[in-house]
């Protein structure tokens, strides 16, 4: 068992009357791929954005248990909330760049951590670009409106932005939803290269991506955790009878 | 069945087009009326002098106080305006967009304010004026018309920063950036075109309205050289020479439009070329 770096205790999440998470219990392993499994609607999504409580922008959503970032509880916490945030990346379903051109979406996280040498800003920008692929693509026109790429080329935009403010975890949201299937591949293949410096917590409901790329894996079915273990032991060896179902394709 | 479909599609098209045809054709007749009395008194002396004495009986001057006023007047509120609600419409978009319901009464106080007639303002104006012991000054009028353009700026940008898509905001936030930074660095450029839209939209109704300014600017034949001076403005330039019995100073009331309706168009055209201009970098959802 490697080591952990996200604990989460007893999580209950309601939004309104209804209740989305039941008694969430799961750790999620330092430095490894943790793909987040299960139907659409079943909750996976509310979990991974109640990690950098994204959950708390609707005013109807009530948590209560603990989320523990290295063994400190992110919901009772006295830590600023954009500190948490900045510890952890979000890739969303789509890529959502900052309006401004490519450069200053990369540079935009290192000026707010205060972060203005030019020198330094051009260096670290073309670091975080060439870590996505994208360096040879844009390289020759880095003042243009980040509108300009194609929506494959914005999401790895959002993922080089999402790195440069170096966080320690990286959250991604069907990152690959709205890609066609090549852009697909290069942020599959680079998750695989970034699990060595970060931790990555990925949601899907494409069972190939899951079965690619994931270390650990945790399967949730209505709002409940049904199964968590490493990837091997989970698609090989599942425990549970609702698990066995899923990974036959009796239920999406 | 098919043919009620058609002959109904035909009915709307029709009536869409004779609705267009009418609008077009009612604002065709408004500028035509105006410039065609207006345009020949219109001269450099109307537009560079003040008025000399017996102008209002048809003799020499310009009505130069009047567009010095009305720029003044709307430039300084519509500034104003400006400074005061774009953190308003930042603020109900961005900090409190946990508080529905609350953002939902702010929004319906706002129209209701939109709604509030200028005579209203003025007489308010007129009231606070009073109780400061100030006499009609232009910076009394650019007070006055800020309020009065206030809820029309505050809605009109917010109806901009709405259509932001979430997705935008939770990016923003999950770089850590402060409600600051997402309101003044991420929504300002991404809503820029529609934000110099919403001013100019203030700034169309300041430099029209006359029934505000009546009681808190003035009206004086000079140009004000300071805040606390009264001041001339288009508006009612073009009211109390309409109200005149003479033939020839009506006419000049004319130009005096003329002019009103060539400094919005202006405006209006600066705006739209800066509107172009920073729209390159707003992302298209």
């Amino acid at each position: 068992m490697h080591n952990s770096v996200i604990d989460i205790e007893h999580l209950n999440l309601f939004y309104g009357k209804q209740h989305i998470l039941k008694d969430i219990n799961i750790s999620i392993p330092a430095k490894r791929i943790t793909v987040i499994l299960g139907p659409s609607g079943c909750g996976k999504t509310t979990l991974l954005r109640s990690l950098n409580r994204l959950t708390e922008l609707d005013a109807s959503v009530k948590m209560s248990g603990k989320i523990l970032l290295n063994g400190q509880d992110l919901l009772s916490s006295k830590e600023d909330v954009t500190t948490i945030r900045k510890k952890m990346g979000l890739l969303a379903q789509r890529p959502y760049p900052l309006p401004m051109s490519i450069y200053n979406n990369v540079a935009y996280g290192l000026r707010i951590s205060g972060r203005r040498k030019k020198k330094f800003l051009n260096n670290r920008v073309e670091y975080y670009l060439r870590q996505t692929n994208l360096w040879e693509e844009v390289k020759d026109r880095l003042r243009e409106p980040a509108a300009t790429l194609s929506i494959g080329q914005q999401q790895r935009l959002c993922l080089a932005r999402g790195l440069a403010v170096d966080p320690q975890i990286i959250l991604a949201d069907e990152p690959t939803s709205a890609l066609d299937p090549h852009s697909s591949r290069m942020i599959e293949e680079k998750f695989a290269e970034l699990k060595n410096n970060y931790t990555i917590v990925l949601v899907t409901h494409i069972l190939r991506q899951a079965r690619n790329i994931a270390d650990h894996v945790i399967f949730m079915y209505m709002g409940q955790v049904v199964e968590q273990a490493d990837a091997r032991d989970f698609f090989e060896n599942p425990q549970e009878q609702r698990t066995k179902a899923y990974l036959q394709g009796q239920f999406y | 069945m098919r043919k009620i479909l058609k002959i109904e599609e035909r009915f709307y098209r029709v009536l869409m087009f004779l609705s267009t045809t009418f609008i077009g054709t009612a604002l065709f007749v408004i500028l035509f009326s105006i410039l065609r009395t207006g345009l020949p008194h219109l001269s450099w002396e109307m537009l560079s002098e003040i008025p000399h004495g017996g102008y209002y009986f048809g003799k020499s001057g310009g009505i130069f106080n009047a567009i010095v006023g009305s720029v003044y007047l709307s430039l300084g509120s519509s500034l104003i305006a400006f400074l005061v609600g774009l953190p308003i419409a930042m603020f109900i978009n961005i900090h409190l967009i946990r508080h529905t319901k609350f953002v939902a009464v702010i929004r319906f106080l706002l129209d209701l304010l939109w709604g509030v007639p200028s005579i209203v303002y003025g007489a308010f104006g007129f009231t606070i004026m009073v109780f400061f012991g100030m006499r009609t000054s232009l910076m009394a009028g650019i007070i006055t018309v800020s309020l009065f353009i206030l809820p029309i700026i505050v809605r009109a940008m917010d109806e901009v920063l709405r259509n932001v898509p979430k997705g935008l905001l939770e990016s923003a936030k999950s770089l850590g950036s402060t409600n600051s930074e997402i309101a003044y660095v991420v929504y300002f450029k991404q809503c820029l075109p529609g934000i110099i839209t919403a001013w100019l939209l203030a700034f169309g109704r300041a430099i029209g309205d006359a029934a505000s300014i009546l009681f808190t600017t003035g009206y004086t034949d000079y140009v004000p050289h300071a805040l606390n001076e009264p001041a001339a403005t288009l508006p009612l330039a073009i009211f109390f020479q309409l109200s005149s019995p003479i033939p020839e100073v009506r006419e000049r009331a004319y130009a005096a439009s003329a002019i009103l309706i060539f400094i919005v168009l202006t405006v209006s055209v600066v705006s739209r070329i800066l509107s172009c201009k920073y729209n390159k970098n707003k992302i298209n959802f």
